[in-house]
């Protein structure tokens, strides 16, 4: 559905919704893979994000995502230079992706501390996005949501166990994905909420024994 | 948001209030958000377009590439041409000021996206300073401006990319007539007919910029595209209709969009990117941007 604010915005540095505005929002969503600033990451760049993304300041947008700034933070023009500063080690490379995914879309390897994750995510138009894997797994994040990402063993109730935990929290659940590479593997989970869930939440779910790690995306857009 | 023009603007005359008015109700409804929060995030956007007019007529803002900027001040204090003193010349100089700030990586607000964001600031904000409109009015057209343009998403698209740059000048340009016509005085169905004058001189627009960069065209077809939505709602506003609706005319845009050929869409494959002078350019400034 679409939002009149939708149409009169984002607010945001220019000069392209899709390349600047989106490409922030993606890296905002990798920072909270990570937790926090990476220290360092690989940004491999698809079609236009590849072809045209530095004349738009694509790498600039990214980076400045990944460094926890948001569409409209003029200090975005100065990202690449920040980012050295902040001692967050960035790499782009060109890459052709599978022909199925949009043509602006970027994977992600970062890394901070003992946390290592990837992720694959495209800029839809008009700053929309969508993230389309986390770590090998198949997701659909649009970063409309506060989102909770997680990997949990493949055992009976862990789900119950999770949905009351944020019920406690009283968190209301938008969307719940469950994807598993196979049965009694690991189960990978996408919970989009609401209302923010808050580093308790995650902490309470990262102390289940079961579960392997979980990690907080902040909603970036919507209304 | 609605998905038809007409059924708005149905709902509108039956309630006997204005299209703002059905445009806030109805994403108040949607998003659960109040009317007061909505209105305040608009006067936010209105903020950021008030600062992005002021940044871009200084004069001293280039973009990376250097191929465009300076030329809103240009307009804005050239002593000659036969616009002079006019709110017309105001409006064009106002466009290119917003577009030369976004081309700059300046704060801007994508409406409806970062490459047509010069048209409906420039149509609005212009319009009140020339006829002394009171802010709040100003904050109840880019409520119509947004359900215009949520309309046109819906059916047609907003993406040059996808639909060309009558997808992305050509709604601004749409939604900048609609809701001036409202906002100095037009009724709902004048709203409509305005839309319909002013994308109808959109249709077909192709989006070719140099490089693939939101420069070239970009900034100066935000001036042209104004120019069409004020003819739109000069027209509209003197009682002149069209014969084919408001939501006819997105329909057919939507589908020209579908039906170009894909170097016409954004690819920097065809149009001015590809004429001789734009393939040299674009090679020039890309590695003028590599270098810096």
């Amino acid at each position: 559905m679409v939002s009149l604010l939708d149409i009169i915005g984002p607010v945001m540095v220019g000069p392209s919704s899709s390349h600047t505005a989106g490409a922030c929002r993606l890296g905002l969503l990798g920072r909270g893979l990570v937790s926090g600033t990476p220290q360092s990451a690989l940004l491999e760049l698809h079609g236009s994000f590849a072809r045209t993304g530095e004349g738009h300041g694509t790498d600039k947008a990214l980076v400045a995502g990944l460094l926890g700034f948001r569409p409209d933070d003029e200090r975005i023009r100065t990202a690449l230079e920040i980012a050295e500063k902040d001692g967050l080690d960035y790499r782009f490379e060109k890459t052709t992706l599978s022909e199925s995914v949009h043509p602006n879309t970027v994977r992600m390897t970062l890394e901070r501390g003992d946390i290592k994750a990837t992720l694959v995510g495209s800029s839809l138009g008009a700053g929309r996005v969508f993230v389309t894997e986390i770590d090998g797994y198949p997701v659909e994040v649009t970063g409309n949501f506060h989102t909770i990402a997680l990997v949990a063993e493949d055992r009976k109730g862990s789900i119950a166990r999770i949905t009351g935990i944020l019920a406690e929290h009283d968190i209301n659940i938008a969307t719940l994905r469950l994807t598993r590479k196979q049965k009694g593997g690991d189960a990978f989970m996408v919970i989009e909420c609401d209302e923010s869930p808050g580093d308790g939440v995650r902490d309470e779910l990262r102390a289940l024994n079961w579960v392997r790690w979980a990690r907080r995306l902040d909603k970036v857009s919507g209304a | 948001m609605y998905r038809s023009l007409a059924d708005a603007i149905r709902d509108a005359e039956a309630q006997g209030r204005s299209l703002a008015q059905i445009a806030l109700a109805r994403e108040s409804e949607d998003q659960g958000r109040s009317i007061e929060d909505i209105r305040g995030s608009l006067r936010r956007a209105l903020e950021v377009m008030r600062g992005a007019i002021g940044e871009g007529m200084t004069g001293d803002l280039h973009s990376a590439s250097g191929l465009v900027g300076g030329d809103a001040a240009k307009l804005h204090n050239n002593a000659a041409g036969p616009l002079k003193d006019t709110p017309f010349r105001d409006i064009l100089a106002r466009a290119l000021a917003v577009q030369e700030v976004n081309a700059a990586m300046g704060v801007i607000v994508a409406a409806p996206t970062a490459g047509g964001a010069g048209t409906l600031p420039a149509v609005l904000t212009g319009l009140a300073k020339a006829q002394s409109i009171p802010e709040e009015q100003l904050l109840d057209a880019l409520a119509t401006a947004g359900l215009i343009g949520a309309v046109i998403a819906e059916r047609a698209s907003l993406s040059g990319a996808e639909g060309g740059c009558q997808a992305e000048t050509g709604a601004g340009a749409a939604m900048a007539a609609g809701a001036a016509t409202e906002m100095l005085g037009g009724t709902p169905s004048q709203v409509g007919y305005a839309v319909a004058l002013t994308m109808q001189g959109m249709l077909g627009l192709v989006c070719d910029p140099l490089g693939g960069l939101v420069e070239l065209p970009c900034v100066f077809r935000n001036a042209t595209g104004s120019a069409i939505a004020l003819a739109g709602i000069e027209m509209a506003l003197a009682g002149i209709t069209f014969a084919i609706p408001a939501d006819e005319v997105i329909d057919v845009m939507g589908e020209i969009g579908r039906e170009m050929d894909v170097r016409y869409r954004e690819t920097a494959g065809g149009g001015l990117a590809a004429t001789p002078t734009g393939r040299r350019l674009a090679k020039e400034r890309l590695y003028q941007i590599r270098r810096s």
